[in-house]
């Protein structure tokens, strides 16, 4: 408890790459929940013990292949209902779960827990730019209330500048 | 037949490679064609059972260092099919377990297992569901003089979980399987029955398979038709609308508008509760999170006979680990996960049922409700 002003957390965890259940890295983080109504993010600082896996290699295959695609890509319900996702999305899939990571973050209380249950429907948005534009219609699943809450997210990707979400 | 994995060191050897893949006709797995085949990349190349000798001597002369991928081709195949041995005839033929189903297949399913079967399984009418489908359990009972005492294990309460009804399916099937050949199932069907029922919100269930797939409750109508639907697991009378609800029928946590008023609900507590002296163990299965849970939701306050519960349950989570190390936590709902009550759980363990569990099944998340049906059998094998 830090008085006036919120319920601090200390965590020690393992962050376990979901391409690759091998590849493991330590991880301590402090997560600082506001005390109030009005909904603030959690403040968050972390350290990681050691190097996160280069992935240039496959961030600049998708990139290429977007770029090369003629008609701007368009999909839905990634994954199906019955759980499948086809290899060509899945870095689209990848990409809005780090995405929702983010919304649900600016989102959390003590009280939330969240989890990206699908994407509706993925649109990309042309761009003159070097970044890449998806705009998101993705289902949160929300485990606490097991309310199925509907969001609306536009992000922004490049290999090397990372990712931008804007909700 | 094998697979061979090389990385070719030098172009002679990847001249020498294209050359013997076309030669032999050999079935190239990664690149697809020999042209593609170059210095330094992975090449995995599946050879024919009758030239494996031959094509490990042409590898040897210049040497060409390879590796065996996988031995045994044919092991592979055979262990991603469903299992085909002498107990065809006790389960339907052709029925995939490793495939979610619609509601009109499990219906035809139970037939079908009855009709296979019908020394050991029989199929009672439950009752009706809101929309009027009727709702069946199946009976797995070995005829003997004793009673036996009874183990309840129902699938389905919440639609979205596709992977619980799949999992009753396949329980179904494996006891059925195996109770001859397997001493424990053997002794087991001795001394208990088993009652499955794989589908209780068959109409929520048919509601995710054609409108929305992320359904929840049952689909009873409310307000005059401009919402459904009635969470069942909070429905139950066990400190009803007490927490964990909403009054709202919007809510996916709706209780209803009363303990009971469903028709599904109703049609499970009349059975259980008539039943009650007789049974064992109340088991309700649903997804994901990987837990399993030990009363009540509604209170912190332990149950009766917590130690017992616990020493079960621990022993389970560790059973379930061995088999391909799924990890699941194991406690009391309102501690280890949310309050909530009118659950199925705490009212059977309210009525007398000393064990009472709750399962979630896979996953924690990764794919939530919408489990690939490549994990249906991997979490049936370990939950079994």
């Amino acid at each position: 408890d830090v008085d006036g002003v919120g319920h601090k957390y200390h965590l020690e965890l393992v962050l376990e790459d979901v391409l690759d259940k091998d590849s493991t890295v330590n991880c301590t983080a402090e997560v600082l929940y506001h005390l109030g109504k009005k909904t603030i993010a959690p403040d968050v600082e972390f350290t990681i013990e050691g190097e996160l896996k280069n992935t240039d290699e496959a961030d600049n295959a998708f990139y290429n292949q977007i770029k090369s695609l003629e008609k701007e890509l368009v999909a839905e319900n990634i994954p199906d209902s019955h759980g499948n996702v086809s290899p060509e999305m899945e870095p689209i899939h990848l990409l809005a779960w780090v995405a929702s990571g983010y919304v649900m973050w600016q989102n959390s209380t003590e009280n939330t827990k969240f989890q990206l249950a699908q994407i509706k429907h993925v649109k990309q948005v042309k761009r003159s730019d070097e970044y890449l534009e998806f705009d998101y219609m993705i289902l949160l699943h929300e485990i606490v209330s097991q309310e199925i809450i509907p969001w609306q997210m536009t992000v922004l990707w490049h290999p090397q500048r990372g990712v931008q979400v804007t909700q | 037949d094998q697979v061979l994995h090389i990385v070719p060191e030098t172009f002679q050897q990847v001249q020498h490679l294209q050359h013997l893949c076309s030669t032999l006709l050999l079935d190239l797995w990664k690149p697809l064609l020999p042209e593609d085949i170059w210095v330094g990349e992975d090449l995995h190349i599946r050879v024919p059972a009758a030239l494996v000798q031959e094509v490990k001597d042409s590898l040897d002369q210049p040497t060409v260092p390879y590796k065996v991928l996988i031995p045994d081709v044919q092991e592979l195949v055979d262990q991603s099919m469903p299992r085909e041995t002498s107990s065809h005839r006790q389960v339907p033929e052709g029925y995939v377990y490793t495939q979610y189903h619609p509601m009109e297949e499990i219906y035809q399913w139970m037939t079908q297992i009855q009709k296979n079967n019908n020394e050991l399984v029989t199929q009672h009418y439950l009752g009706k569901t809101i929309e009027n489908r009727t709702i069946y359990y199946l009976q797995i009972s070995q005829p003997s003089d004793k009673t036996k005492k009874i183990i309840w294990m129902d699938c389905g309460i919440h639609a979205r979980e596709w992977i619980s009804p799949a999992f009753c399916q396949w329980f179904v099937k494996e006891i059925l399987q195996n109770y001859k050949s397997d001493p424990k199932i053997s002794r087991f069907l001795q001394n208990l029955d088993l009652y499955v029922l794989p589908v209780l919100n068959i109409d929520g269930y048919i509601y995710s398979w054609e409108k929305e797939r992320l359904w929840r409750k049952n689909r009873s109508p409310h307000m005059n038709g401009t919402c459904y639907g009635t969470d069942l697991n909070r429905n139950f009378n066990s400190s009803w609308d007490s927490i964990g609800v909403s009054y709202n029928c919007s809510s996916e946590t709706f209780c209803g508008s009363g303990p009971e008023s469903e028709p599904e609900t109703r049609a499970v507590a009349q059975f259980i509760d008539k039943k009650k002296s007789d049974i064992l163990c109340y088991l309700t299965i649903h997804s994901y999170g990987q837990y399993i849970l030990t009363p009540y939701g509604s209170t912190t306050k332990p149950p009766s006979n917590s130690e017992q519960l616990m020493h079960v349950t621990e022993k389970a989570a560790a059973a379930l680990m061995g088999k391909y190390g799924t990890s699941y936590e194991v406690g009391s709902t309102s501690l280890i996960l949310y309050s909530n009550s009118g659950s199925s759980r705490d009212w059977a363990h309210m009525i007398g049922i000393p064990f009472s569990y709750t399962f979630e099944l896979r996953d924690n998340g990764t794919h939530g409700f919408v489990l690939p049906p490549q994990q249906i059998q991997p979490t049936c094998e370990e939950t079994m």
